[in-house]
């Protein structure tokens, strides 16, 4: 599913933020990327979904090498790959109807299937009540909600996640990990990065830890393994 | 923002359109002064008939000459008895014993070559005088030159502003549409899907910024036409016709309107779409 082999990443400012990473990840895993700040864990999560090209080595997702993908591929690429962020990265002046439908609308689909699809989303998330809202009338969790919504709504079979409760409060990112959770056992593959010591050491999955750039830790059903 | 991007190509396409007017029109009466100039050879009256048809002859060889008019004494004599008007009926005592010379009216294909031409005109047998306003028309000329470089270079000096001023107006309104683009990116639009509403906004504003323009420069060169070509009667100057000179410069104002606004807006969202 995804397999990363011999990764390295230097930025044009010499820091050298992935050191020789190799990971295999299976199709309907759950895996979290735990590690300190500045560890390189961002760059490991923006090069799955070729924000940051790799210096060296493979990334091969659903049989594609992202190392050696042309630019103007990339928003395939992307069109399989959710990606969830800590800040929403909703548009305000769209609805929350709008803001899911407009990842179906970038990739010119059908209305009539946007619709469909759209509303089947937003049940699932649990805002189906609320698809005429816009995102400043929503609670923090209910955006992280619509964000999701919008990154599975394209069935993509994997969904990338970059801290996706850090601006939520302790019950709001339980509900949250439970709609990932469904997600999950959907089928799509997760990838998480995230600073939440609980929620690593309750939802057990597999860790990787990363360290300066390279995999410190690989372990199946692990644990956070730092002071938060 | 819409206003923003729509005053600057309003009044950058202003500045441009009242401009050209005066530029097209300055072009205009420079060409029909170069026009009038002309090259007048006075033959020698020793000259026979035989002599000027060769001298003629030897003329229309000279390279760069449009055209060679013959004109005889007794027609200059009935001409500046004419021009003079009243005071010319003195001169009809001349037309017994016509003092004037028999004259050839040379006209150059380019005004500029007239000093030339008149030049190897003059070391001929049988001419007499050679004149073309010796003195004034190469200050004329020189004159109409200096003004023509100095109009071409304003035009695309204010184009270039122009386009400066409208990419810096879009590029500051569109970094509001940042996270908009930064979005369609992540959700895997391409950069074609991203570009085209850019694309249709920048040439509507272009386009809109134009109309304003065009209605006054053409409001203006409406009065102004009748206007100044009565001033200039006197003169045999005449303005460049309404139409289809204005219908020619609202053309030229919307598509450079389109252009630029097409350009700026595509410049500035081009920084965004990089991988």
């Amino acid at each position: 599913m995804i397999d990363m082999q011999d990764v390295y990443k230097t930025y044009r400012n010499g820091i050298t933020a992935a050191n020789g990473i190799n990971v295999h990840i299976d199709a309907g895993e759950f895996l979290y990327v735990v590690g300190p700040s500045g560890a390189g864990k961002s760059t490991f999560i923006k090069m799955m979904y070729r924000e940051v090209k790799p210096t060296k080595g493979s990334i091969i997702i659903n049989g594609v090498n992202l190392a050696k993908l042309k630019d103007s591929k990339v928003p395939l690429l992307r069109r399989n790959i959710g990606v969830v962020f800590q800040d929403f990265k909703l548009l305000p002046t769209l609805s929350v109807y709008e803001n899911v439908a407009f990842a179906m609308e970038v990739i010119e689909e059908q209305p009539q299937y946007i619709k469909k699809r759209v509303l089947e989303t937003l049940e699932l998330v649990g805002l189906k009540h609320k698809a005429r809202s816009l995102p400043t009338e929503l609670s923090g969790g209910e955006q992280q909600r619509v964000a999701i919504a919008r990154s599975i709504v394209n069935a993509p079979k994997v969904v990338i996640a970059d801290e996706p409760t850090g601006n939520l409060d302790p019950d709001t990112s339980w509900e949250i990990m439970k709609i990932f959770e469904e997600i999950n056992l959907r089928g799509t593959t997760i990838v998480m990065a995230t600073h939440n010591k609980e929620i690593v050491n309750t939802i057990q999955h597999r860790v990787i830890a990363i360290e300066n750039g390279r995999i410190a830790r690989d372990d199946m059903k692990g644990e956070y393994g730092y002071e938060s | 923002m819409t206003f923003a991007s729509v005053s600057a190509v309003t009044v950058t396409l202003l500045l441009v359109g009242v401009f050209f007017v005066i530029m097209m029109n300055l072009n205009k009466v420079a060409t029909t002064i170069e026009e009038d100039v002309e090259i007048r050879v006075h033959v020698d009256v020793a000259a026979n008939d035989k002599d000027k048809e060769i001298l003629e002859q030897r003329i229309n060889q000279v390279a760069g000459i449009k055209s060679v008019t013959y004109s005889p004494k007794e027609k200059e004599l009935e001409s500046l008895i004419e021009s003079l008007g009243d005071e010319g009926e003195a001169f009809q005592l001349f037309e017994q014993d016509n003092p004037l010379n028999d004259v050839f009216v040379i006209k150059t294909k380019n005004p500029t070559d007239t000093m030339k031409v008149a030049k190897q005109i003059e070391k001929m047998e049988y001419v007499a005088t050679v004149k073309y306003g010796q003195g004034k028309v190469e200050q004329l000329f020189s004159f109409i030159k200096v003004s023509r470089n100095v109009g071409l270079v304003l035009i695309v000096g204010l184009l270039f502003t122009a386009m400066f001023l409208i990419s810096n107006t879009i590029k500051i309104t569109i970094m509001a549409r940042k996270r908009e683009i930064e979005i369609m990116r992540l959700v895997g639009a391409t950069n074609g899907f991203i570009r085209w509403p850019f694309f249709l906004e920048g040439l509507w504003l272009g386009i809109l910024g134009a109309m304003i323009p065009i209605g006054i420069v053409s409001a203006a060169y409406f009065y102004a036409y009748d206007f100044l070509n009565e001033k200039l009667k006197d003169h045999f100057i005449k303005l460049l016709e309404f139409n289809p000179f204005v219908y020619q410069l609202s053309a030229i104002l919307i598509i450079m309107g389109a252009a630029i606004g097409i350009w700026g807006s595509l410049m500035s969202v081009r920084k965004f779409l990089r991988v």
